[in-house]
């Protein structure tokens, strides 16, 4: 709850930062739509030659997509800026400031930083979700889509947790940015299944950087084909990543001596 | 001539210092450059082969040959001038450039070459480790290869031109990243990147050939392919002189206004 709460006030302080610059919502949601837009250009040129691509229908596809976008949307909107900002507190000394407040500390970096404009895409990937569901004529289960919700979360806690590892590096090394740049180049591999890629790609694509749990495994739910054997590795690893997190995180908290030590 | 000689090679002892120093920006552009390729290549390798092992005149294996050769193609011509001019031109870097002799497009070329001549030693291991991975078939045709130098550098002068003269949108406006957004996705699909130009519908295989992005891209690959009759060749080569004429005039005139534009900004 005090997280929600957090995120809420950090999110109004977002709000009254970019109100002064809304110019910069046209220019978002003009972005936004350019990156829905070679996605589904991509899908159009390889379906108009085939009509299934290792399995996944088209609105199958269009529903990864969706998928892509919101986590990505959801990475852009808090983890990405939260983390950045962590990581130059750190070499800044002004992390100090964060650890002297009553509240937990690893919830404080977590959400000091809120980008709104990305809701956009939040919104967009929501928005072909529904479009594709639609094609898809799915009768959405209860059950499917509380796999598809649980499966959704739990992708989440893993980019979440292997942010923060990485991010906590930053209290031994000076420039782990870079390896944060890393996985948003990466990330864009997630727009496709996963089971497409050759065995080294899949595999570092799962458990090196951790794409597939966030979107291939969600649309997979939806899609229907979510074996509870791949559910339930993901929720283990989701507890486990956000439990080993959590400990580093406090093993990085105790090494850390602040700026004016 | 003589004098710009010297101005290249002393470029390319700063830039080789000044990349060795900050490799991080070099794996960055690096792995997007790998990871692109690589995804379509998977992609279009599953549809050949749900589809009775080829499509649109490409089987798996042309397809490996296709996207590897793009890989080292888009590699080699590329720029982050783009992303980098907005910085410039407000940051008042541009000043210093402008009171230089000479024009300041020679520092960047040298720059650039002396970047890919880095990156190039681990480009081209890693396009031989994915040859072993994706088995690509290769049909070499003497002449076409041969060809292929020439265009390749051309392509890579056009591309360079084009891109400085549309980075100077930046002394217009200052919001370039959602224009070069745009450039970004128009390139990624009329260039080649996405699927080889014969598998799009043919509306837009017509608009990609009057722009310049697949003449600098995804013909050099061709050529290089076996794929184009010596007419296709040559006419290839002539649409590339022609971006070539057409960019340099455009660039000249552009710069004028835009520095002009600086000056008084700045005054």
């Amino acid at each position: 709850m005090t997280y929600l709460r957090l995120l809420w006030v950090f999110f109004r302080i977002g709000v009254m930062g970019e109100l002064a610059y809304r110019v910069n919502f046209i220019v978002q949601l003009f972005q936004s739509l350019l990156g829905l837009v070679t996605a589904l250009g991509g899908l159009a040129v390889i379906f108009s030659y085939t009509d299934r691509l290792g399995g996944w229908r088209p609105a199958e596809l269009v529903a990864l997509v969706g998928v892509y976008l919101l986590v990505g949307g959801a990475i852009n909107l808090v983890i990405q800026p939260s983390m950045e900002r962590l990581i130059e507190s750190v070499r800044e000394g002004t992390l100090d400031f964060t650890l002297t407040k009553p509240e937990d500390a690893q919830l404080l970096v977590s959400v000091q930083q809120v980008q709104i404009w990305k809701l956009i895409d939040i919104v967009l990937g929501l928005g072909v979700l529904v479009v594709a569901l639609v094609r898809l004529g799915a009768d959405l289960g209860a059950l499917q889509a509380a796999e598809f919700a649980l499966a959704l979360l739990a992708g989440g806690a893993i980019v979440y947790s292997f942010w923060l590892i990485l991010a906590t590096c930053s209290f031994w090394f000076v420039r782990v940015e870079n390896i944060l740049v890393i996985f948003q180049s990466m990330y864009e591999a997630g727009r496709w299944p996963v089971s497409l890629y050759p065995g080294w790609l899949r595999f570092a694509l799962t458990f090196i950087v951790p794409v597939a749990f966030a979107t291939t495994v969600p649309a997979q739910a939806l899609a229907g084909r979510l074996t509870w054997q791949t559910l339930l590795e993901a929720v283990a690893l989701a507890a486990a990543m956000l439990v080993a997190s959590r400990l580093f995180w406090r093993v990085g908290i105790r090494y850390y001596s602040g700026a004016s030590a | 001539m003589r004098a710009l000689l010297d101005v290249y090679i002393q470029q390319f002892k700063t830039t080789l210092a000044a990349q060795v120093q900050y490799r991080a920006a070099l794996v960055i552009w690096t792995i997007g450059h790998i990871l692109d390729p690589v995804i379509y290549l998977v992609v279009w390798s599953t549809v050949a082969r749900s589809s009775g092992g080829s499509v649109g005149g490409f089987d798996t294996g042309e397809f490996a040959a296709y996207f590897i050769a793009l890989m080292l193609v888009n590699h080699a011509t590329f720029s982050w001038l783009m992303w980098e001019y907005d910085y410039r031109i407000r940051h008042g870097d541009l000043s210093f450039a402008l009171l230089r002799p000479i024009h300041p497009i020679h520092a960047d070329i040298a720059d650039n070459v002396s970047f890919k001549l880095i990156t190039f030693t681990v480009m081209l291991p890693i396009a031989a480790g994915l040859a072993m991975v994706f088995h690509p078939t290769l049909h070499l045709v003497p002449w076409a290869a041969m060809a292929f130098v020439p265009v390749l550098i051309l392509a890579f002068i056009v591309r360079f031109l084009v891109e400085w003269t549309l980075a100077m949108a930046a002394f217009w406006t200052t919001r370039v990243s959602a224009i070069n957004q745009m450039y970004f996705v128009v390139v990624l699909f009329l260039s080649g990147q996405v699927a080889p130009l014969e598998l799009f519908p043919f509306p837009i295989q017509v608009v990609a050939a009057i722009l310049p992005f697949r003449w600098t891209i995804g013909f050099p690959v061709e050529l290089l392919l076996g794929r184009l009759t010596p007419i296709e060749a040559l006419t290839g080569f002539a649409v590339q002189v022609a971006w070539l004429a057409l960019s340099l005039a455009l660039l000249r005139i552009i710069w004028r206004a835009g520095v002009r534009l600086y000056s008084a900004v700045g005054a």
